[in-house]
């Protein structure tokens, strides 16, 4: 049997689907919107969106960082946990990433307003209502509620693999709790970070719904402007530029972040 | 397990389910405001199964999920079998092209290919390209690369030799295929499967961005309702669809937890070792 034609339908897709868009991409992102003529205008134009890039990589690393300090003891605890539990706690984390979530975000908006749930109870204490949407803050929870189980995913799969008798061995060797966890558990976590990392980064970077449910006028995102680009001010070329740019930062990122891990880890993990 | 950490999980699932229970309280609430909780009723059950357009839009989000998802996992097994017969080079060429939809931010792919679809649309002087065809070819684009690397280690790990045997013992190549090599791969194909459902039955940023007026999804139309208020049917059909899921997760965990207690005949390479295991006997 010519096992090799098999994939030839997928390549035929493949070469349609994923090259030729990009072309596409590319071929707006260098036109003129009116003439189709080749121009640099829309790539010199990003220059006024730079700050917004700019704050859009921002509020996504620091919701990256804050994914990673509430994800991993919540990795470490499922991977500590019962054997037979364990798969019914990774079920528990991944079912809410199954829902809406857009419903799930419009849930938070309830929460976080001023005549809103929090406010209510803060209220009935006598506190006058804190100014909890419509900032930088409530992106940044809208960011790590939505992506938070693509952190404590990679990591629980990293730490599930430990070999314990690695710690026992650390144990044996004279190390206390903290030290097997610095030189043991963490050094052979790291792959699992840098793609929990990258998991949540790249969704959170380019997010443009929780932002303009969370967020105010001051939090546009990047992802806002080529949505706008696209749905409202029908500019699809400076669109076009824009994704490219942002494509190629995130590609130059994963990149970067594959160099740093070793690749082999990588994709053992996939 | 410490105290801490068991804390922090608590507390991190309850962050997590917080907004849910919201949702299903707010199914039950008489006010259309999730943040007021008025009167407890059934009310909007009531008005979801007489409701004429929430509905429809489900069975538009079921038809391209299922459609998508199967036409996507046949494309992606006979690909990853094919892939595994390319040489080294080309082999990771075809990889890095098919992580692309993966790495790449949801809205750069929604984005790429709604300028493919106009452009192809211009070429066959047709304005209004975008609708059901445009919204299922994306979809099967970015479930394509989920069920090729959930089928490919079961292709790696697989044993050549037992399909030389079936053949050996008289298996045409197509028979062999379906008698042995897809028992080897069912597994990775069903996990495929699954996981492109779930993903086209609640993509939004993508399909936002190549979807007509002719045929829109349930999450388009959640999204079209940004500035008004939702009306509370909507929470209902949420609490439904989480229900189905919690049971169908449930029932899984069940069926799955008892296969793995019995021995599973089914699978060719245990049989082979446990006829080996008399023969020692």
């Amino acid at each position: 049997m010519r096992v090799r034609g098999l994939a030839s339908p997928y390549l035929a897709w493949m070469s349609i689907f994923i090259i030729l868009p990009l072309c596409a991409v590319v071929y707006y992102a260098f036109t003129d919107s009116v003439t189709g003529e080749f121009t640099l205008r829309n790539i010199v134009s990003i220059g006024n969106y730079w700050p917004i890039l700019i704050k859009s990589i921002w509020l996504a690393l620091v919701s990256s960082l804050i994914c990673l300090i509430l994800g991993y003891p919540v990795a470490l605890a499922i991977a500590r946990a019962k054997q037979s539990r364990q798969r019914f706690l990774i079920l528990l984390v991944m079912l809410p990433m199954s829902m809406s979530f857009l419903l799930r975000t419009i849930a938070w908006v309830s929460l976080l307003e001023d005549t809103g749930i929090i406010n209510n109870i803060l209220g009935k204490f006598g506190i006058s209502p804190l100014p909890l949407i419509r900032n930088n803050g409530a992106v940044v929870l809208g960011m790590v509620y939505n992506y938070l189980p693509y952190m404590i995913l990679p990591v629980y799969t990293v730490l599930s693999h430990i070999d314990p008798s690695l710690i026992e061995a650390a144990k044996d060797l004279g190390c206390n709790r903290t030290q097997v966890f610095l030189k043991v558990i963490l050094p052979l976590s790291v792959s699992g970070i840098i793609s929990g990392v990258s998991m949540v980064f790249v969704p959170a970077v380019s997010t443009f719904y929780i932002s303009k449910k969370l967020g105010g006028s001051g939090t546009t995102m990047i992802g806002d402007v080529i949505e706008s680009q696209f749905k409202t001010a029908y500019n699809p070329n400076l669109g076009a530029a824009i994704s490219l740019v942002l494509m190629v930062m995130v590609f130059i990122c994963i990149g970067l972040m594959e160099r740093f891990s070793g690749s082999e880890e990588r994709e053992a993990l996939m | 397990m410490s105290r801490a950490l068991k804390i922090i999980l608590i507390v991190v699932l309850f962050f997590l389910y917080l907004p849910i229970i919201l949702l299903i309280a707010g199914s039950f609430n008489t006010g259309t405001d999730l943040a007021v909780f008025k009167e407890f009723t059934f009310s909007n059950y009531v008005a979801l199964f007489r409701d004429r357009t929430l509905i429809p839009l489900l069975l538009n989000s079921l038809i391209v999920a299922v459609l998508s998802s199967v036409i996507a996992t046949a494309l992606g097994t006979a690909a990853a079998l094919g892939i595994r017969s390319f040489g080294k080079r080309f082999r990771s060429a075809v990889m890095t092209v098919t992580n692309i939809p993966m790495t790449n931010p949801d809205i750069v792919t929604g984005v790429s290919l709604s300028l493919l679809f106009v452009l192809g649309g211009k070429l066959f002087d047709r304005s209004n390209v975008l609708g059901f065809t445009t919204l299922l070819l994306a979809h099967i684009t970015f479930n394509l690369p989920y069920t090729i690397l959930s089928v490919m280690p079961r292709v790696t790990n697989m044993d050549p030799s037992l399909r030389e045997a079936a053949m050996d013992l008289g298996c045409t190549p197509v028979q062999a295929f379906f008698k042995v090599v897809i028992h080897e791969i069912l597994p990775g194909i069903v996990s495929g499967l699954l996981i492109a459902f779930t993903m086209s039955l609640d993509d939004f940023v993508i399909s936002y961005f190549v979807y007509g007026p002719s045929f829109a999804t349930l999450p388009i139309e959640i999204y079209s309702y940004t500035k008004k208020p939702l009306p509370p049917k909507i929470y209902a059909l949420f609490t439904l669809l989480f229900a189905m899921l919690l049971a169908v997760l449930i029932v899984m965990n069940i069926v799955s937890g008892r296969a793995d207690k019995r021995p599973r005949c089914s699978n060719i390479t245990q049989l082979v070792f446990r006829r080996k295991d008399v023969e020692k006997t």
